[in-house]
């Protein structure tokens, strides 16, 4: 897996992280190298102002001679405990004569009196001629970069005359302890503030990460389905940065991709609807063609055939047959009788009183409005058969005890019915073949009415639509109103 | 007078008590401390030691006592001669030289004699040296000019082979105590160094590092040991009460712990020719 395919919910954090201890070690390097620097100048400072205490003190025993004086005041410093990070840590002390030969130090066996302070260790050479070109007055510094030693070099001088050099000698060991030190204690705050950071950065990053993350995922899934509205909706929606105006981009587009679906199923099913009716009248009309003739035939034959019992049995069977074609054929092809007289209030409420016998079978509760009060210009007939039909099959659908409503408005030079029921619900897979003939098989009725209601519909220029989930089922009928002429 | 004094210690001050113990002249040498001059003849740097000796004495006394210590035998002996002192515990060699204006008040007794010797001692790395010889062109401590184991002794030694520490040593210096000739030699300031026999055995009680550090290369002929001495005019009274406490210290468990502290026995009323061999050397170096 390469990097550039890690998802943003570890890269933005894992960026973040390599940038905070980046940070922090560039600033942890440069304040320790700064501390290092403050401890050594410290150091310089605390050996110059030591070096030249002891100078001032070492004056007199040594206008004296007092050799033994000279060695308990340079020798004093190690009597007493000191940190070994005391800036009093100068493990040598030389005193040089004028004439460059050791006077007396604190290791008085390794820098033997009188020997010449040059010749003790190689060390010294450079320090010692640097003495020898420019004596000086001040204390100097002699960082000499192959010694182990940081050397200070005090001169002790009464009234200007030079009576010898201090030289102080630190071992470079000093600087280590101090440093590790410096660098535990900055590695220790620098931990903690890092744990702390970086903890804060991957909760930042993962929370501004997330709605990405699910934005991806959800395109991701986009054309081999349209995701549900709830298992995309991205917290950040509401807001106006780059994210938030994505998800509402991506919001819209499922939106428009979920309306122009089901546009796309409407239009199916209706074509559908629409070639089964033309194929059902074609076929209708070719049948009926021959039934009739046939039908004439066996009419004629029974008014003027010998009476053979045989024969007349047979023709029977032969007409009943041929008249339950004739009916099939007859309700598929459903005719509207437009030529009835206009919808009356009375219409409607007589399909109420129809229906009476019904609901009380059910023992089922009817809300029933009608807004219907003059004279409306749609054809009694098929709007009454239209009612019975939906009001039938949700009376059949309803649990005994069930309840179900039925509103008959005016609104917008429409008529819209609507029938709700709370019995069983039509499952999803039905709801697409709902209006076909024989989509389904039902013990009762022969399949065909909502394929009628919905002919009749169509030939009233109107609009049908079945919305079913559990508990409640509702039709909705739309009727447009015709020009007043 | 004593009750009525008494009650004036009560109830005045200690300023205004000094003023009348003053006036009162009779009392006065009882109230003024006893001036004992110490050098470092022994280990005069043990303050605790030294508290607890004060104590003792003043018990023993019945005065109050001051112990006064200076940087060198010269600056005690200069007190002393100028009546500013009573007492002194010196070394043989300026009571030789000041016999004369002083009083011999006892004589400590080291191992069973009132002896002592000078040692002669280098670090103890250098296992070669048995005599002074070895040490010609070295450096070499001496502990103060007026000590007879710490320098006379030397002196006379190296007089005795035509030399005198300037010709014979390529450096030397006084580090004005025995004690301090033993850390030098000890640390290698010095490769030799002259101390009291006496006070090098009682450190090797006290401080063996040190003295290990140290080896004894030669040992003199047994000298007198360091005299308790009294200004001539003392007072009979003041000197035998001294002398009588000073000798009496053995007995008795607080004096013994004392004594046991200074790695002697006691001390004894001595005799001023105990000292002699030191008269004869000084003599000899100085040509008196």
């Amino acid at each position: 897996m390469r990097l550039a395919d890690l998802s943003f919910r570890y890269k933005i954090p894992l960026r973040g992280s390599v940038l905070i201890v980046a940070t922090a070690v560039a600033v942890s390097i440069s304040l320790i190298a700064r501390e290092y620097d403050d401890f050594k100048r410290d150091l310089i400072d605390n050996a110059e102002s030591m070096g030249r205490i002891l100078a001032t003190t070492l004056v007199t025993p040594m206008l004296h001679d007092d050799l033994w004086r000279v060695y308990e005041i340079i020798n004093s410093p190690f009597q007493s405990k000191l940190r070994p990070d005391s800036p009093l840590s100068a493990d040598l002390l030389v005193i040089v004569d004028p004439l460059l030969r050791v006077y007396v130090s604190n290791q008085p066996k390794r820098f033997p009196m009188l020997a010449e302070a040059a010749q003790v260790v190689p060390d010294f050479k450079a320090l010692i001629d640097a003495l020898r070109q420019a004596p000086g007055d001040d204390p100097r510094v002699f960082d000499l970069k192959a010694s182990q030693h940081l050397y200070m070099a005090t001169p002790i001088l009464a009234d200007g005359v030079l009576l010898g050099t201090l030289v102080m000698g630190y071992p470079r060991d000093i600087f280590l302890p101090r440093l590790f030190a410096i660098i535990r204690r900055a590695g220790v705050v620098t931990l903690g503030v890092l744990l702390l950071v970086i903890a804060a950065s991957w909760y930042w990053a993962q929370r501004f990460a997330e709605p990405l993350v699910r934005l991806a995922d959800c395109m991701g899934r986009v054309g081999a389905e349209i995701p549900a509205d709830i298992e995309c909706r991205l917290e950040m929606q509401d807001s106006k940065d780059e994210i938030g105006r994505l998800s509402a981009a991506f919001q819209r587009m499922v939106l428009d991709l979920r309306e122009k679906a089901e546009l796309e199923k409407q239009v199916v099913v209706s074509e559908r609807l629409a070639a089964l009716g033309r194929l059902s009248a074609g076929i209708a009309h070719e049948i009926n063609n021959p039934l009739g003739g046939m039908l004439n035939a066996i009419s004629t034959f029974k008014r003027h055939g010998q009476e053979d019992p045989q024969a007349a049995k047979t023709l029977s069977l032969l007409e009943r047959g041929l008249t339950q074609i004739k009916e099939t054929v007859a309700a598929l092809l459903v005719e509207a009788r437009l030529e009835s007289h206009a919808l009356a209030r009375q219409d409607i409420e007589d399909v109420r009183t129809l229906l009476q016998p019904d609901l009380s079978l059910k023992r089922a509760r009817l809300d029933w409005h009608n807004d219907v009060v003059a004279r409306t210009p749609l054809p009694s007939t098929p709007v009454r058969q239209i009612l019975i039909n939906l009001l039938l099959n949700a009376i059949h659908a309803l649990d005994p005890g069930g309840r179900l409503a039925c509103r008959v408005a005016l609104r917008d030079r429409a008529m819209t019915i609507t029938v709700e029921n709370n019995g069983r619900h039509i499952p999803p897979e039905r709801l697409d073949h709902l209006f076909e003939p024989f989509a389904h098989d039902s013990p009762e009725g022969h399949g065909l009415g909502l394929w009628v209601t919905y002919q009749i519909v169509e030939q009233l220029g109107g609009r049908i639509e079945a919305l079913s989930q559990p508990g409640e089922t509702r039709f909705i009928v739309t009727l447009p109103l015709p020009e007043p002429a | 007078m004593d009750a009525k004094r008494r009650l004036l210690v009560a109830t005045l001050a200690t300023g205004a008590w000094a003023g009348f113990a003053r006036s009162s002249e009779p009392r006065v040498r009882k109230a003024l401390p006893v001036r004992i001059g110490l050098t470092p003849v022994f280990l005069n740097d043990q303050m605790g030691f030294l508290q607890g000796w004060k104590e003792y004495l003043e018990s023993r006394l019945q005065r109050p006592l001051e112990f006064v210590q200076r940087q060198t035998y010269k600056g005690i002996m200069d007190l002393l001669l100028g009546g500013r002192l009573d007492f002194a515990w010196i070394c043989g060699y300026p009571y030789v030289r000041h016999r004369t204006q002083l009083r011999l008040v006892a004589v400590p007794v080291f191992k069973g004699k009132p002896l002592y010797q000078s040692y002669l001692i280098v670090p103890a790395e250098d296992r070669n040296t048995m005599s002074i010889e070895p040490l010609r062109g070295k450096v070499f401590a001496f502990s103060d000019p007026d000590s007879n184991s710490g320098h006379l002794y030397i002196q006379y030694l190296l007089h005795g082979m035509g030399e005198t520490p300037t010709t014979f040593f390529s450096r030397t210096f006084f580090t004005s105590a025995h004690r301090k000739v033993v850390e030098a030699v000890a640390a290698g300031v010095a490769q030799g160094g002259a101390v009291d026999g006496y006070v090098w055995e009682a450190l090797l009680g006290l401080q063996p590092d040190l003295t290990n550090a140290t080896r004894v290369a030669a040992r003199s002929p047994f000298f007198g040991h360091t005299p308790f001495v009294a200004r001539r005019d003392i007072s009979t009274d003041e000197f035998a009460a001294m002398q009588a406490v000073l000798l009496r210290m053995d007995q008795g468990l607080p004096g013994q712990s004392l004594l046991r502290r200074l790695s002697l026995d006691r001390f004894i009323p001595g005799e001023p020719r105990l000292f002699d061999s030191i008269a004869q050397m000084m003599r000899t170096v100085h040509g008196g």
